[in-house]
């Protein structure tokens, strides 16, 4: 086991951030943890970096305990935290050199594992890292937390506030260091990001809500949900929402997802009934469930 | 949705030095439209925004926002906006009632009027038992709604929100996406920027800027029509990869 | 140590990349050490002044050319009653009048004491003070020529001390109180603004989790505030010497060991100010209410602490610039040796080593 987590638990004053944690990741996993802002992720991950201490319970990250062993810990760990946490006043060369030497490493020691990411702003390594775009930024920030080519590397919401194009590069990344024998633990609150990891848990205020594999835990849901779309969404959101036998009525995309109490639903008759109040060019279909689909229902019966 | 213009941008561009952040952008706004703004990080999207309500002024070209140009009229133009941004929204360190409040106060709203509209306000949010409680207390999802609600008090004909749900959860998001469906029924203008790709499938026209230009603006369906495509967020990528 | 020295590189881009603090840390400096040694004097130069010599004898005279030959003083007018004294006072032409008495002459020579009244013009308490104390020293120095001379039994009435500084020069306390004021501003307020930038910028996070332990981050933070504190205290002392005339009768080294004690002093306040504030604002808030003010005013930097209320004075004693101030001005101008100040140094490095005890005992392994 790369990670272990035993009934972790951290309160701020009075408000529980992280609550009764519990959960292990294999060596060379690629695990995400996902959930919306004050889920708790950015807590467990300053616990798990030796940042903060639990109130309660246990974990060991890469063999060492977290509290006790938290030198070794620091240096066999990669962190990117969720801010931007590199110097803006610092080229990209400076930066890397920086934190090869405080890592006791240099740049060439581990070229391999950063090659690929490095290669694409290497052309500009003589600029301060305050001027670089977001992606390149991201980039950056996960080169000098690789440089001394850590065993588990964690990274608190990278893809946060980053454009699509970028985030699907950044995920690729990971892939390929996932590759190579690194542990990683990502957090995000893109749901649509879960499917890229081998494992996720799902987290709301401070609790695991689901943990399994992505396909597992869309397999595992029970519910049918259908796809909706009229001419008028705002009406037809309304129109479903005081449909007799609605069990939950969300916007998704260009569809609402519909998901009905009765098991013998039959969406003819939900038809007939949007039909009478008027919405047209209507479409009922079955839909993909998602795990942004399980999470809502999740959190939605936890309530 | 009218086929007036409430928002009428025509060349517009700001320099910064020898930095080129808005490049001779035009587009237009319709009356109650939901107008989905998206773009990268640092593609302009945030300088436009700057110039479209009023606190920063355009190096050249045009813009008029609910009848009122923003290069020599910028204090109407903010008079008859909305802001809400992911950044600031609300004082954490005043009450809910404060807040609100406050806000009222620098739109000149009346004391008779803010009373009502707190009133109403916290009914229809059912923030009741939370009223009394520094903002800085609530859950994100919360606080974003009620800046959302305060941003709307003065009852002005343009909201702009900019990544009003980053962060929040996708229950919350969905029930802010209804206020937002509720406010353009009732014929208020929505200017919004976001990440969520699926977001922009609400919006009633997209525009997505790449590198200070508008590289593309219509309908969801029309983009994923024209990009052969089924989602927005394949859009997005189909259009970043042609630019590069 | 090469991870040392790739933190005081580090460090070193951060302060030359910076013009504000390279503004504070240059700048600053030589603009405080012109503006007190230019603008902000105590000397008077050409000052107007009127004489009622009601005497008119030969010692009078003598005193009269020796003041208007003085480069202070201009005799505008020569007056022959008291009412005259108010109107002219009035119109503002002179800041002083010198009065002799009746038979000054025969008073100092049977009576061995004459009277001399300095009336001064008192609306600016300062100046009048001022030339106060330069009358008074050209009479003593007249004094002393005569007694020396002729009359070796006239006796000194008036005995007005000034030792260290007979011409009252205020760069020779200026220049002590600015090298104490730029010290601690560099040495505190950088530091701890440096420190609590990392924690604003979220980058102490990931020095925290690196192999570093955390004295490693807080030397390799401090050490070069140490080597810039020592160029500037070279700049001012320099410039007090040599642009100013300030004496350094004491050996410099010990001055130099005495500054260094007082930067690390300082440093130790700097990192106990950043243990304890989150943002570079508080920091800076904290440094500059915390330390900047109790080292302008209660150090004896302006104004001097024996005429401070006594609660005061008891709070002074725990300023260490009041007792850097003593050293320095001991070494500089009286010449002192460590056997003289000793006391002294060892308060300093009493609390030196109490700050640094306490800013160790809050440093935190952790976020928390």
């Amino acid at each position: 086991m790369s990670i272990q987590v035993q009934n972790i638990s951290k309160s701020y004053q009075n408000n529980l951030a992280v609550n009764a944690l519990t959960f292990e990741v294999k060596e060379g996993e690629l695990f995400g943890l996902i959930g919306p802002d004050g889920a708790g992720k950015t807590t467990l991950f300053r616990i798990l970096t030796t940042l903060l201490l639990a109130n309660e319970g246990t974990a060991t990250v890469a063999g060492f305990d977290v509290v006790k062993d938290y030198k070794s810990i620091r240096s066999v760990v990669g962190y990117m935290p969720g801010k931007f946490s590199l110097y803006q006043d610092l080229t990209i060369e400076e930066n890397l050199n920086f934190f090869a030497t405080i890592f006791g490493t240099k740049l060439e020691e581990n070229y391999d594992l950063i090659k690929d990411i490095y290669v694409q702003i290497e052309p500009f390594k003589k600029r301060r890292a305050g001027k670089l775009s977001g992606g390149m930024k991201q980039k950056l920030a996960l080169c000098c937390a690789l440089i001394h080519k850590p065993k588990v590397l964690f990274l608190d919401e990278p893809t946060t506030g980053v454009d699509p194009v970028s985030r699907k590069e950044f995920w690729e990344m990971l892939k390929r260091l996932q590759q190579k024998g690194i542990t990683i633990l990502v957090s995000t609150p893109y749901m649509d990001e879960a499917a890229l990891c081998d494992r996720i848990a799902l987290i709301q205020k401070g609790s695991i809500l689901k943990i399994d594999t992505p396909d597992q835990i869309i397999q595992n849901y029970d519910k049918t949900i259908y796809d909706v779309q009229s001419k008028n969404t705002h009406q037809l959101l309304h129109d479903l929402k005081n449909y007799p036998t609605q069990y939950s009525v969300f916007a998704f995309g260009e569809f609402i997802h519909y998901i009905d109490k009765n098991e013998a639903f039959n969406s003819d008759e939900l038809e007939n009934y949007l039909k009478e109040k008027g919405h047209q060019e209507l479409v009922i279909k079955k839909s993909k469930t998602t795990i942004e689909d399980v999470f809502m229902d999740l959190t939605n019966l936890k309530q | 949705m009218s086929e007036e213009n409430i928002i009428s941008v025509h060349n517009l561009s700001k320099v910064f030095g020898d930095f080129t952040a808005v490049n001779t952008i035009s587009f237009d706004v319709k009356k109650g439209e939901i107008f989905g703004f998206l773009g990268a990080n640092g593609a302009g999207k945030t300088t436009a925004m700057k110039m479209l309500i009023g606190i920063s002024k355009p190096s050249s070209g045009d813009a008029i926002v609910a009848g009122f140009d923003v290069k020599t009229q910028s204090e109407m133009v903010k008079k008859s906006i909305g802001y809400m941004s992911q950044k600031f929204s609300m004082y954490d360190d005043l009450t809910i009632k404060e807040n609100i409040t406050f806000f009222g106060g620098i739109y000149g709203l009346s004391k008779v009027q803010i009373k009502e509209k707190t009133k109403k306000l916290i009914e229809e949010l059912q923030l009741e038992a939370v009223a009394s409680k520094l903002v800085g207390s609530l859950p994100l999802g919360w606080k974003q709604k009620l800046a959302f609600s305060v941003a709307l008090l003065h009852e002005p004909k343009i909201v702009f929100l900019d990544e009003p749900t980053g962060g929040v959860d996708p229950i919350t998001r969905r029930q802010f996406w209804e206020m937002i469906y509720a406010e353009a029924h009732k014929g208020t203008t929505l200017f919004v920027t976001t990440h969520y790709m699926d977001e922009a499938e609400y919006c009633d026209r997209v525009s997505i800027m790449v590198e200070g230009k508008i590289e593309a603006l219509d309908t969801p369906k029309n983009l994923k029509k024209q990009y052969n495509v089924d989602s927005m967020n394949a859009v997005f990528l189909k259009l970043a990869r042609n630019i590069e | 140590m090469k991870r040392f020295i790739g933190f005081v590189t580090k460090e070193f881009y951060h302060i030359f990349r910076d013009k504000r603090s390279m503004f504070i840390l240059f700048g600053m400096p030589i603009a405080q050490i012109m503006l007190f040694g230019f603008a902000i004097t105590n000397e008077i130069n050409n000052v107007n002044i009127a004489i009622l010599d009601q005497s008119k004898d030969n010692e009078t005279h003598k005193i009269i050319n020796k003041i208007s030959a003085s480069p202070y003083f201009h005799i505008e007018q020569e007056i022959n009653s008291e009412a005259q004294i108010e109107s002219i006072f009035k119109k503002g032409k002179v800041k002083a009048v010198l009065v002799f008495q009746n038979n000054f002459i025969k008073d100092l020579q049977t009576k061995k004491q004459a009277k001399v009244q300095i009336i001064t013009d008192a609306t600016d308490p300062n100046i009048a003070n001022t030339i106060t104390n330069y009358i008074n020293a050209i009479l003593q120095n007249y004094l002393l020529e005569n007694n020396a001379i002729n009359q070796p039994n006239y006796q000194i009435q008036t005995q007005t001390q000034l030792y260290y500084n007979p011409e009252l020069k205020s760069v020779f306390t200026f220049v002590p109180g600015v090298m104490t004021v730029i010290l601690m501003l560099v040495s505190a307020m950088m530091t701890s603004i440096s420190i609590t930038r990392e924690k604003e910028l979220g980058t102490m996070e990931i020095l925290l989790v690196s192999p570093l332990n955390p004295l490693q981050v807080i030397l390799g933070k401090v050490f070069p505030y140490i080597f810039l504190s020592v160029i500037n205290a070279i700049v001012i002392v320099t410039l007090g010497v040599f642009v100013f005339g300030m004496p350094v009768q004491g050996s410099l080294f010990l001055l130099a060991l005495e500054s260094i004690l007082f930067i690390i002093t300082a440093l130790s306040l700097g990192i106990l100010i950043s243990t304890v504030s989150n943002s570079q604002q508080t920091a800076m808030m904290l440094s500059l209410m915390g330390l900047m003010l109790p080292v302008i005013i209660l150090s004896g930097f302006i104004f001097p602490i024996s005429s401070m209320p006594l609660p005061l004075q008891i709070i002074s004693n725990i300023i260490p610039a009041k007792w850097f101030i003593i050293i320095i001005k001991a070494i500089m101008l009286k010449g002192a040796t460590i056997q003289i100040i000793w006391k002294e140094t060892l308060i300093l490095i009493g609390m030196t080593l109490f700050f640094i005890g306490l800013s160790i005992k809050k440093y935190k392994i952790r976020l928390e």
